[in-house]
């Protein structure tokens, strides 16, 4: 090997052979996202976070658009229907029973003589209530639990993640014709209960992973070298960084919330009358389905377009809260 | 003395074995001392840098001997709670990529100020007021207008300059820096590296340096430590290293520099790949990739011979390697 003077100078001439690239790539994210310059002294704009970049997305997407408002007139008439139905929908002529869209009663009347435009507007309020609580209960168990096994791994998280595995093993719909049909109560928690206890599952897994993620991440690694405790470190850097999978399933979820409350009320397990529900009025429309049809249209056009508003309120969140998945 | 780490041995279980990512590895810094340690990727020069903080993964992670001395304290032997108060207030930690290490869903302010309520258990308003005051240390412009800005608006300088003001926050005594100035182009490089040495002398702090880039180390470093396999392979005041390497692996680092006056010639490149950490050749790790191996190398693992006062060789051959 032939003497050669190592030379501090001739080293740093070459420390750079890498940084090029780096140097073209954060420029670039940097003009990008601050038109103040490279350095971007003051951005005149407001700071923008995940959420306000989201918020703007979600502002000019036509699915967000049609399916938001879609939910806000669904919810408004949840809380208030006679503001567009001013009959009662326990009120029934059975003397009009099964006859067609009448002035007064555009939907006509159904099996019992009750006015079915007034019965599908007071159902909103039983399914709209099934599937924000239910949502809500999956929402929190799922996280609190998948959050805490992902973070903290271990035994917990082994016994935990064998639960659910359980849990998914139920079909639902058997399960539902099991569990609820053992339960008497006339109120709607019977059912939630049930939602919830089988689908806090799903919420779990996502949550679970998603803290794993999370936790893997450089800055989480960094605020435990600068002294931060775990539960710090869960609610503040991982949590906000965790949650939108979590919304984006739930919000896809409580559609299907709603089409599962209507299928257990149609199979005589879910709702009881004198509740007013959509899936009791398809299950009792269905019998008269050929002789008259608008009896079980109605109430299922409004099911699937209530189903539907969430779903694509769900897609478009998602698609807002995460670039990478479009 | 400072910090001094004795005999660290850390291995990781995976299903495909045990790793054994340190293999005894002493070091220390001292006040006001700057601490290079230098090696390949999976050398272990980050794995004993976490061990010190006490940020290692464990499990899969398992520190199974050693000490780290803290003041003369093994921070080996304190509670969980203990130990995160030393993190943070006594020492500080600048990662690699800082894009990454800062949370994206906070703003810079909320992440400096966090310090200042986590460990001083100041007010919302004060740790932000303390936020700009770093902010200004590390000569960010305009920090009052920009405290409120979220990671991604800043350049990747400008990113390690709050990287290296969260380390700072609380003036800590020592500071690991892993690989600061990696995610950098050289200008900045050079801008972060200047920032870093001379808030380290305002504050008398240590500083461990690690990195692979030979040119960042001969500048700021007071002394040098090579790891290879686990192993501190080389330790030395900075200027013994760059005059004669007495360890032929930090003579292949040396040679594997691009130089001027080589243009045109082929990179020298120390051949073979670092050892599998699950099956570490017997004898000297590095036998099996090193121009000077005899056969001793491969059967007897050599010691840390003293080369000099305050420099080791962990080579059978380190007088002739001195010699070239």
């Amino acid at each position: 090997m032939p003497e050669q003077p190592y030379e501090p100078e001739g080293a740093i001439a070459g420390t750079g052979m890498g940084g090029a690239m780096d140097l073209a790539a954060s420029e670039a994210v940097t003009l990008e996202k601050t038109p103040g310059g490279p350095e971007g002294t003051g951005p005149q704009q407001k700071p923008r976070s995940l959420w306000s970049d989201a918020w703007r997305d979600l502002r000019r997407n036509p699915v967000f658009i049609i399916s938001g408002l879609v939910i806000l007139f669904l919810v408004v008439i949840s809380l208030w229907p006679s503001l567009i139905a001013s009959g009662n929908p326990l009120k029934c002529d059975l003397a009009k029973a099964q006859e067609g869209s009448q002035p007064g009663h555009p939907f006509g009347y159904d099996g019992q003589g009750c006015d079915v435009y007034t019965r599908t507007v007071y159902g909103t309020r039983i399914s709209i209530s099934v599937g924000v609580l239910a949502t809500l209960g999956v929402a929190v168990l799922g996280s609190v639990l998948g959050g805490l096994a992902g973070y903290f791994g271990g035994a917990w998280d082994s016994v935990m993640s064998r639960i659910t595995d359980i849990f998914f093993a139920i079909p639902v719909v058997l399960g539902g014709l099991v569990l609820l049909s053992v339960v008497t109560s006339n109120t709607i928690w019977p059912v939630i209960g049930f939602i919830v206890l089988l689908g806090w599952t799903q919420v779990y897994r996502i949550a679970r992973g998603s803290v794993i993620t999370a936790k893997q991440n450089d800055y989480v690694q960094a605020a435990r070298a600068l002294g931060a405790s775990d539960s710090r470190i869960l609610l503040r850097h991982i949590a906000p960084n965790a949650v939108a999978p979590v919304i984006v399933v739930a919000t896809i979820a409580l559609g299907t919330y709603i089409a599962l409350e209507a299928t257990l009320s149609y199979l005589g397990v879910g709702l009881k009358p004198p509740t007013v529900s959509w899936g009791i009025d398809i299950s009792s429309a269905s019998a008269y389905i050929r002789n008259a049809p608008h009896m079980l249209l109605w109430p299922a056009g409004a099911l699937a377009i209530t189903v539907l508003a969430f779903i694509m309120l769900g897609d478009a969140v998602r698609d807002a809260l995460d670039p990478k998945l479009r | 003395m400072l910090l001094e780490v004795r005999d660290l041995h850390v291995e990781f279980r995976t299903r495909d074995g045990v790793a054994k990512a340190v293999n005894g590895v002493d070091y220390s810094v001292d006040e006001g001392e700057t601490l290079a340690v230098l090696g390949e990727s999976g050398s272990g020069k980050s794995v004993t840098a976490q061990a010190v903080m006490g940020i290692l993964d464990m499990p899969p992670g398992r520190i199974t001997g050693g000490e780290i001395l803290f003041r003369g304290q093994d921070l080996l032997k304190l509670k969980e709670d203990e130990r995160r108060k030393v993190r943070g207030a006594e020492m500080a930690m600048i990662f690699q990529d800082a894009l990454s290490s800062l949370n994206p869903v906070l703003s810079v302010g909320d992440q400096l100020g966090e310090m200042f309520v986590v460990h001083r258990g100041m007010s919302r308003k004060d740790a932000r007021a303390k936020a700009v005051e770093l902010m200004d240390r590390v000569r960010i412009p305009a920090a009052a207008a920009r405290v409120k800005d979220y990671p991604h608006q800043f350049s990747g300088g400008m990113r390690q300059r709050i990287m290296i003001a969260m380390a700072l926050a609380l003036e800590p005594a020592l500071i690991i820096a892993d690989e600061p100035t990696t995610a950098l182009d050289v200008t900045v490089q050079a801008q972060v590296m200047d920032l870093l040495a001379e808030l380290q002398r305002e504050y008398n702090m240590g500083l461990i340096l690690i990195t692979h880039d030979l040119g960042v180390v001969a500048d700021v470093a007071d002394k040098i430590a090579v790891m290879y396999a686990g192993r501190i392979v080389e330790s030395a005041p900075v200027h013994d290293i760059y005059k004669a390497p007495a360890h032929p692996y930090t003579r292949g680092l040396l040679d594997s520099i691009p130089r001027l006056d080589q243009k045109g010639q082929e990179l020298y490149a120390i051949k073979g790949l670092p050892p599998n950490l699950m099956n570490i050749p017997p004898g000297c790790a590095f036998n099996p990739r090193c121009p000077m191996a005899q056969d001793v190398c491969r059967t007897d693992v050599p010691p840390l011979y003293e080369v000099d006062e305050d420099r080791g060789s962990a080579c059978h051959f380190w007088r002739e390697c001195l010699n070239g």
